[in-house]
């Protein structure tokens, strides 16, 4: 009797073992580490996002047209100063003034009207920058050339290291925005009108340009993401769409104004397109990020990564 | 009290006369390009008004209708490819099947949640629908989309005769004011007061007792095919559809139709989407068809939610309303 339980055992093992074994895990752990790459990213164009909706209560449907400002500035600074982190930070820096001149100039005159029409006016900016971009630059993607060109071998791929620090400065970023609403004074203030906007108010604290510095945060941020991305697909005008929705997804399924839930849930996203990628193709592994979201609605409509509303 | 609803109804019912009147006439004095272009206002205004039943009855912002509108399109070409000898009736019912089926599936999921989340959400389910239609190449000829021969107009069998331009612009015409009563008819009835008690409170609509995510979901259904017989018209006016038809841009069109027309008035919509196409003319003339349209337009539409936020017929928002 013994026997033949080791002999079903070992069979089990063996079925398991051979099915394990048969998965393609170098397909596996490029993808993971693709996943997280991607991930990080959209963690930063995310975070902008739901900063901003999370102290204003705006949507901000321009904010993927401030990622693809970004990346413009990027290109057209690059080519005029020849270096990629002067690039970097004259896009933030521009970008940061613009996304402050939109939001006294629209947003301002929105406060204390229904939120809903803060996305009507995002999106009639997004059409302008949008349109903008393709009237000024034209319909052919541009490229950002990336500051070096390292790879190292990563089983049958050689793996290009810019896309690992991409990964690194993304959280450097976003580790530093923490730091700065935990330990900054301005930090400090915009935490203080998120939890009450009429007491800070009265504390002194200067609530409208609280927001528009939190909102020209958020578009730096974007920017910062359009050009560290820049290198890896073409900057185009409609480069934005796709990322706007995709940290739309992030920021209802980590929960709606939750900078960690946002986080963990643009890795958790990232990752199981890149795992569905390897079965299907890219454009159809987008559906899988879709059904994510449809079982967050149906489950735990408040976010996946938030603490259970009481 | 009721000298004065006799007298508003006489003076309404004289007033949509004329209206109609004027538009029957139409293309029988344009020239072509604008017979066109009215029949073409008519079906955009169709589909803002569908989506006027949620926003400015509901209260619900929808982003999700070119869902409804694209389906409707393709339920058209699915109609038209399939079955023959080709139907037009066929094609509008297979239409309204398809976007009703959308209406269900989009409504059970979206109505869990409000404001601005449902925004978001009908944003990502037309996301959803453009991302299959567009990669399921073998049905839905991907990116090319369909192309199809326009029915002929009548009773098969009985009487029927092709399309002429005046013919469709009547057919749309038909359907559009039709759809127009229709949706009236809704939101003054009982139903339609539940729906308004669901934008003004929702919690105490809640309280009264009425099941006001039925309520929802039925609302969302009705502006869905709506929406979709917008889609129909459409396919039989341009002969085809494309994935594009499906894409959130067209959601955030009629947005902008609803905005720049006046919410909560179901012809408003209509008077936007004339407006922001004849922006569309207009800006393509002046400025060269090489200049985006879209750059003007949008900072007019930006302006008008800052300073216009009633819309072009906000001011007679409460005398269509009656």
């Amino acid at each position: 009797m013994p026997s033949s339980i080791s002999t079903w055992g070992s069979s089990v093992v063996e079925t398991v073992w051979s099915f394990l074994s048969g998965l393609p895990w170098d397909v596996i752990a490029i993808q993971t580490i693709n996943g997280i790459v991607t991930g990080m990213i959209l963690a930063l164009v995310a975070s902008g996002l739901t900063l901003i909706f999370g102290i204003m209560d705006v949507v901000n449907f321009a904010h993927g047209e401030l990622f693809m400002l970004g990346a413009y500035i990027g290109v057209v600074v690059l080519a005029a100063s020849g270096n990629f982190w002067v690039a970097l930070v004259v896009a933030v820096l521009t970008v940061a003034l613009i996304g402050a001149a939109l939001q006294i100039a629209t947003l301002r005159p929105l406060v204390g009207r229904d939120p809903l029409t803060t996305i009507l006016a995002t999106f009639g900016i997004s059409l302008v920058l949008q349109n903008y971009a393709l009237w000024h630059f034209g319909p052919v993607a541009r490229k950002i050339q990336e500051p070096f060109t390292g790879q190292f071998a990563l089983f049958y791929l050689q793996y290009p290291w810019y896309r690992l620090l991409i990964a690194l400065l993304s959280a450097i970023i976003i580790g530093g925005l923490w730091a700065f609403l935990k330990y900054g004074t301005y930090g400090i203030w915009i935490r203080a009108t998120t939890q009450d906007r009429v007491m800070a108010q009265a504390m002194g604290i200067p609530v409208p340009w609280v927001h528009t510095m939190v909102f020209a945060i958020g578009a730096g941020m974007a920017a910062a993401s359009g050009v560290l991305f820049g290198p890896l697909v073409g900057v185009s005008h409609t480069m934005g769409l796709d990322w706007v929705l995709k940290a739309f997804i992030v920021v209802v399924v980590g929960g709606m104004g939750n900078l960690g839930g946002s986080i963990a849930a643009a890795i958790f996203i990232s990752l199981l397109e890149a795992y569905a990628s390897i079965f299907v193709s890219p454009a159809q592994a987008v559906i899988v990020s879709f059904v994510a979201l449809i079982l967050t609605l149906l489950f735990r409509p408040t976010g996946l990564f938030v603490p259970t509303p009481k | 009290m009721m000298q004065t609803s006799k007298r508003h109804a006489a003076f309404y019912w004289i007033g949509f006369s004329v209206v109609m009147a004027l538009l029957v006439a139409a293309p029988l004095v344009l020239p072509e390009f604008w017979r066109r272009f009215l029949t073409e206002v008519l079906i955009w205004g169709l589909l803002a008004m569908s989506s006027d039943l949620l926003i400015g009855y509901v209260g619900m912002v929808s982003f999700g209708h070119s869902v409804f509108f694209g389906l409707g399109a393709y339920g058209v070409a699915a109609a038209l490819l399939t079955v023959r000898p080709p139907n037009l009736w066929l094609a509008v019912l297979y239409g309204l099947a398809f976007s009703a089926a959308a209406g269900l599936f989009v409504a059970y999921f979206s109505t869990r949640l409000r404001d601005i989340y449902f925004a978001i959400t009908t944003l990502i389910f037309s996301q959803i629908f453009y991302v299959v239609v567009f990669t399921w190449t073998d049905v839905t000829g991907g990116e090319n989309g369909l192309t199809f021969s326009r029915p002929q107009l009548g009773i098969p069998g009985v009487y029927t005769q092709p399309f002429t331009t005046e013919t469709l612009h009547w057919f749309v015409l038909a359907m559009v004011a039709g759809s127009y009563l229709v949706l009236r008819r809704i939101t003054q009835s009982p139903f339609g007061m539940v729906l308004q008690s669901i934008r003004e409170n929702e919690a105490r609509t809640r309280a009264i007792g009425y099941p006001v995510g039925r309520y929802k979901i039925v609302a969302v259904m009705l502006s869905g095919v709506f929406a979709g017989l917008a889609g129909v018209l459409y396919a039989i006016q341009k002969q085809f559809a494309d994935p594009t038809l499906l894409y959130f841009l067209t959601s955030g069109e009629v947005v902008i139709f609803n905005v720049m027309g006046g919410i909560g008035t179901l012809v408003g919509p209509i008077v936007g989407a004339g407006f922001f196409l004849g922006m569309r003319e207009a800006f393509g003339r002046l400025l060269g068809e090489q200049f985006p349209y879209l750059i003007p337009v949008g900072v007019i539409f930006i302006l008008m939610v800052i300073f216009l936020p009633q819309g072009l017929l906000g001011f007679a928002r409460r005398w269509l309303n009656r």
